[in-house]
């Protein structure tokens, strides 16, 4: 399998006045295409930090991100916000919609940035919003849908663009268990069915079992899964 | 889309954003009252012509001039009418029902002031009874004075009951012409101070003057101030303007803070406006950061938070100039005498646009700037 994402030598750093701190150290990781991983790792170690940096988020101090084929990290912030337009799906802890706008607007929402138009756009919205089983639920707005069916309508704006790169910050980590089970099924089947590369950090044993990979973040270093982390997993 | 987005953003809270538009509704209504009262002031220098001169005693308005004066005005180059008049000072029955009564040399008088309009017939009844008085449209209304109705003023310069006869009614031109005086004949005032007291008797409070151009008013001034050079009783010409002016400027101190005010308002109500709109966006911060995760750029978040600014004080503006036209009349009845034209101009109108336009930049400028330039992890923090 071609891998879509290399992530080579990347270190990052923050500031806080006087004194920096270094979050990833010298971080190397490869994904191939279709491949689900889990990050996982102590809270701190700055696995959203590396989330950020591979969808484009956030910029690297040091090494290059490559998805495929194109070196982000070169890219000026503008470039970058058009790049994630078509190439990225976020799915966030806390779902991230905007309350003021429908189940379906929602969705629609990242189209406004494509070149549809309006039945198309709406066309799409709603064969997303199918795909993720709410069709019932499109004119509601987001406090009239329980968490779970927020975080289906959050999938559902991450791939109406049909994106080549899925990330998801601790997607279930709001959730209770079944709705958590419900989110995680329709990631795996969007890997499984569509193809998609998925990259999603959780704290989630249950979670991590449904990826191809795992890998662990301590302390701004990269490695394989601890034995006790795999196997809790398993 | 872009629009449903900014128009339900702007009524998330529904409280909030209603108090801001109802503060800045009031802001702009007291604003635009304010301005009225200013140029209801003014009114009367606006409404003067620039080819008529005032000659009146140089030494101060209270004291007088020889009626003899008159023939050698006419004679001067460049005057082309002269009239003339006293200021009579009577009460109509209390004190409270103030107006300005003058009086004059009605024939030319009328003359110089074409924008009082009367019908011909009534002007010549007016012209040939020597007891006869003309009266603005809005005193009329407001005592209830028809044609041939008597009118008693009580002299406080000139003592006693004076009996007049309502012969004229006159309408101003335009809406700027005060409809509140009250002329009657200077030679029925003349022929009775003749017989009361006779050294008052020959004396006018100031010549009204017609130019055959105006462009010589400076010119023509001079000449007329030159020719009684040294009289005993010297003159002060100027222009109508100028002598309107000059009766303002006692209250011009109080017109500048009055116009202060207005300004002051609009900034108070500014800084509201900004704080409405820095608290909504400060809230939102989260899904600013959302829309460029997804890839919208900040053209796209200055769009949302002006547009939402916008709307929030059109709303306002709207509100506040709709009010503006109801409260100025209900002003006009209540003090009407103390401002005969009371009118919102259509400028005070546009510098109520321009103030809400100013408000709504203005309180998205700061909002705006942050949404732009915070980082996307960051913004995404404040909800992650
Ligand atoms: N904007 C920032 N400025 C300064 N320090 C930051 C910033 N963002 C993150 N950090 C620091 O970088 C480190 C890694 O943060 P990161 O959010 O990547 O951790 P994480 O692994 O996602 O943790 P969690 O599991 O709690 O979400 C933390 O110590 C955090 O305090
Ligand atoms: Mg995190």
């Amino acid at each position: 399998m071609p891998s879509i994402i290399d992530v080579q030598n990347v270190s990052k750093y923050y500031h806080r006045g006087a004194e920096s701190i270094q979050v990833l150290d010298n971080i190397s990781l490869t994904i191939e295409t279709g491949q689900f991983l889990a990050l996982m790792g102590p809270s701190g170690s700055g696995k959203s930090t590396l989330l950020n940096l591979i969808a484009g988020l956030d910029q690297a101090d040091q090494g290059r991100i490559v998805v495929d084929g194109l070196d982000i990290t070169r890219l000026s912030e503008t470039q970058l916000a058009n790049w994630r337009a078509g190439h990225v799906g976020f799915i966030f802890q806390f779902y991230n919609l905007i309350p003021v706008l429908t189940a379906l607007e929602n969705v629609e929402l990242p189209l406004m940035l494509s070149r549809l138009n309006r039945k198309e756009r709406r066309e799409h919205a709603q064969t997303a919003l199918a795909l993720v089983s709410l069709d019932d639920r499109m004119r509601h707005y987001p406090r009239q849908l329980s968490g779970g069916q927020q975080q289906r309508v959050a999938i559902a704006r991450a791939i109406v663009t049909d994106p080549t790169l899925l990330v998801a910050d601790e997607p279930t980590g709001d959730l209770d268990r079944n709705s958590a089970e419900d989110v995680l099924t329709l990631l795996d089947s969007l890997t499984r069915d569509l193809g998609k590369t998925i990259v999603m950090v959780t704290h989630d044993p249950r979670a991590a079992r449904k990826a191809h990979v795992m890998k662990y973040l301590e302390k701004g270093l990269l490695t394989d899964a601890p034995q006790a982390v795999v196997s809790e997993c398993v | 889309m872009r629009l449903k987005l900014l128009f339900r953003n702007a009524f998330r809270h529904k409280l909030r954003t209603g108090l801001t538009v109802v503060g800045i509704g009031v802001a702009i209504l007291a604003f635009g009252l304010l301005r009225t009262v200013v140029s209801a002031w003014y009114a009367g220098v606006d409404a003067s012509s620039a080819s008529r001169l005032v000659t009146r005693n140089a030494i101060s308005l209270v004291f007088t001039l020889p009626v003899s004066y008159r023939d050698k005005i006419r004679s001067v180059d460049g005057v082309n009418r002269v009239s003339y008049g006293s200021w009579f000072g009577g009460v109509y029955i209390n004190e409270k029902n103030f107006f300005a009564n003058f009086a004059v040399e009605a024939d030319n008088y009328l003359s110089l002031y074409p924008e009082f309009i009367l019908k011909p017939e009534e002007k010549t009844n007016f012209l040939r009874d020597r007891k006869g008085c003309v009266v603005g449209k809005k005193l009329a209304a407001r005592f209830n004075l028809s044609i041939n109705d008597t009118v008693t003023l009580k002299g406080t310069i000139f003592p006693g009951n004076w009996d007049f006869v309502v012969r004229a009614i006159y309408a101003g031109r335009d809406a700027s012409i005060d409809e509140n005086q009250f002329f009657f004949h200077w030679d029925y005032l003349n022929e009775t101070v003749k017989k009361k007291y006779a050294r008052r008797a020959d004396q006018v409070g100031f010549y009204m003057i017609g130019l055959k151009k105006p462009e010589t008013a400076a010119d023509t001034s001079r000449a007329i101030d030159h020719l009684f050079k040294n009289s005993y009783a010297e003159t002060l010409t100027e222009t109508e303007k100028a002598f309107q002016l000059s009766f303002i400027s006692m209250s011009e101190a109080i017109l500048t803070v009055i116009e202060l005010v207005s300004i002051v308002v609009i900034v108070i109500i500014m800084a509201v406006a900004a704080n409405t709109m820095a608290m909504s966006s400060r809230e939102r911060a989260g899904e600013y950061a959302v829309f460029k995760t997804l890839g919208f750029g900040g053209r796209f978040l200055v769009m949302l938070i002006f547009g939402e600014s916008i709307v929030i004080a059109g709303l306002g503006t709207g509100l506040g100039m709709a009010l503006t036209y109801p409260a100025a009349r209900a002003f006009r009845s209540s003090l009407g005498n103390f401002f005969p034209v009371f009118q919102v101009d259509p400028e005070t109108l546009y510098l109520d646009m321009a103030a809400g336009m100013m408000i709504a930049c203005i309180s998205a400028l700061f909002p705006a700037w942050r949404a732009v330039r915070v980082r996307i992890a960051d913004g995404l923090g404040r909800i992650g």
